[in-house]
């Protein structure tokens, strides 16, 4: 069971008042810090947002974020790889389906030659064992921690 | 009675002369505090600590040795410590927002409901209207007291009332056309609502028997009422009252040239704020109200908050008794949204009830069209930030109808990050009000 919590993916969610600049404001707060995002979403409140973000250094940049102000926390996710064509993202929901795996948001992003689906699910632990059951391939926590850039 | 072509309600003590006036008012002073010093133990204590009996109310001058009363007592005496009769004499009970979580209560006699309705049905009578008027009263019925004060007014003037009370405004419009509705009591900036809603209806108010707003409630501008008067073809009467007093007591004469406070039913007086020191005719003050009447629920020296002028020359209309202008502003922090008095106290007093909020906020409000609107602004606590949007807009919604309960009118809440929202040394100044009255 142990080594299923490296695939636990600490997602920054950071409060956002619905007001310009904020956005700036964080992305500026990362560039500083020389963070790289990976994977970035933002969900739409009743006048406000929460930011949702990948990054390669998450420790730093939960420091960084609160130093300057914001309220920021770490989610847990998951980001379950999927194939770069046509009927990909078909054959990993399906997947899900089947796991029974009920999904709370997801986001995704191009990693070629993959392409990856960030999934936020109530809880999370049985998440990853259940699609890891179903054959999907889980990225770990290490693999954002180099620059995916480059890999 | 006829004076022109207007029936005057009460013309004996309307068109009184001033010395008779001082005469009669002198004497249901007197007569107050008397009873008041030997029947109330809450009023007995407070004239002791101001060191007053009833032997020094010699003339009217003397009501100045009377302490003041206040919101805070009404509070602090909650529901009915300051109430002077019987239980069983009490007929009616009425509410109006307190400044923190309580309400505060109001009792009435039979008396009590009959000098009301007669000080409203002088009003109604100055502006003209009668038994041949329809009287459509737009007010709230219920606790608050707008409803059921026009509505018993209007009957004891023998006009027909249509009980419409707030809302459903299309079907508002419909019987005004369809029962020839000739006066419509509500706020003013209902008024202009419905005349908003009226136009997209294809209805124009100034065609209809509608000839007369009894407007009141709310802070209003003679820029309005021209508009008003203008665009529907509607007489706008500013109108006086408060839930303290009884509810809505007193309104202008169809010379629309203040608000004649009857001496009989009240004694007026206007204050600096500051020195407590009355101040002369025309001078800007504080208004004080002593209810000569009221059996109850005594109101003697109640510091209203509300600024104006007194004017005391004798009305082009005849009648003899004290005009107040226009209200222009507070002596404290009350707001008026949509009719309702809201103290930003009971916003505090509600927030704290939600411990997923710190105890900073910030209230704003707007005027949407001819409506007002109201958004408090809290600070989320860190603890209670979740990524999960749907709860947090759970959240935003319970902080929300607590508000609406509490304050009776709805306001929108907006969450804000912790330290995000103004600070203040001394005096916090949570208030931004943008309204264009």
């Amino acid at each position: 069971m142990s080594d299923l919590s490296k695939y636990k993916i600490k997602q920054l969610s950071i409060f956002s008042e619905n007001k310009p600049g904020r956005l700036a404001a964080v992305s500026k707060a990362f560039m500083e810090e020389k963070i790289n995002i990976l994977a970035f979403s933002i969900a739409e409140g009743a006048g406000y947002g929460v930011i949702r973000v990948i990054v390669d250094k998450p420790e730093k940049g939960l420091e960084k974020l609160q130093q300057v102000g914001f309220m920021v926390r770490f989610t847990d996710v998951m980001a379950v790889e999927m194939q770069d064509r046509p009927g990909g993202l078909y054959e990993l929901t399906k997947m899900l389906s089947e796991a029974g795996v009920n999904v709370e948001y997801a986001y995704g992003y191009r990693n070629k030659p993959c392409a990856v689906l960030i999934i936020r699910v109530e809880d999370v632990d049985i998440g990853i064992e259940k699609v890891l059951a179903h054959g999907a391939k889980l990225l770990d926590a290490d693999h954002f921690q180099l620059d995916s850039c480059n890999k | 009675m006829v004076a022109g072509l207007l029936v005057v309600w009460n013309p004996k003590v309307e068109f009184m002369p001033q010395q008779e006036l001082d005469e009669l008012q002198l004497k249901l002073l007197k007569t107050m505090v008397y009873r008041l010093y030997n029947f109330s133990i809450f009023y007995k204590e407070r004239m002791k600590a101001a060191n007053v009996t009833p032997d020094d109310i010699h003339t009217l001058a003397d009501v100045t040795k009377l302490p003041f009363m206040t919101k805070k007592d009404l509070r602090e005496f909650y529901p009915d410590r300051l109430f002077t009769v019987p239980r069983r004499e009490i007929v009616r009970y009425h509410a109006s927002s307190g400044t923190t979580g309580k309400p505060t209560i109001v009792a009435y006699t039979r008396s009590d409901i009959e000098m009301w309705s007669e000080s409203l049905a002088r009003a109604l009578s100055s502006i003209g209207l009668g038994p041949d008027d329809v009287v459509q009263v737009a007010n709230t019925y219920g606790l608050f007291t707008g409803g059921l004060g026009f509505h018993y007014a209007a009957e004891k003037i023998g006009a027909a009332v249509v009980p419409a009370s707030t809302g459903n405004t299309e079907r508002q419009i419909q019987m005004i056309q369809d029962l020839g509705v000739t006066a419509m009591a509500a706020t003013p900036s209902y008024m202009m609502y419905l005349g908003e809603v009226a136009d997209k209806m294809g209805v124009s108010i100034k065609d209809t028997t509608l000839k007369y707003g009894l407007l009141g409630a709310e802070p209003w501008s003679d820029k309005m009422r021209d508009r008003i008067q203008e665009w529907l073809g509607v007489t706008g009467i500013n109108c006086f009252g408060a839930s303290e007093l009884s509810g809505p007591l007193w309104s202008e004469c169809d010379h629309q040239c203040g608000i004649h406070i009857w001496r009989d039913i009240c004694l007026l007086e206007i204050i600096d704020p500051d020195t407590g020191e009355q101040v002369g005719p025309g001078e800007r003050g504080e208004m004080v109200l002593t209810m000569l009447q009221k059996e109850a629920f005594p109101i003697v020296r109640y510091r209203m908050g509300d600024i104006t002028t007194m004017e005391t020359e004798k009305c082009a209309c005849g009648r003899t008794h004290p005009r107040i202008s226009r209200i222009t502003g507070r002596v404290d922090d009350m707001l008026i949204i949509r009719g309702i008095n809201v103290f930003p106290s009971q916003v505090e007093y509600c927030l704290h009830t939600n411990p997923e909020v710190g105890n900073e906020f910030q209230i704003l409000v707007d005027r949407k069209g001819y409506m007002d609107e109201m958004m408090v602004k809290v600070e989320l606590k860190p603890e209670a930030f979740t990524d999960n949007i749907i709860e947090l807009n759970a959240l935003r919604e319970r902080i929300g109808s607590r508000l609406k309960s509490s304050l009776n009118v709805g306001a929108k809440v907006e969450l804000v990050a912790p330290g995000t929202l103004p600070r203040f040394e001394g005096k916090a100044k949570r208030v931004v009000d943008r309204r264009e009255i």
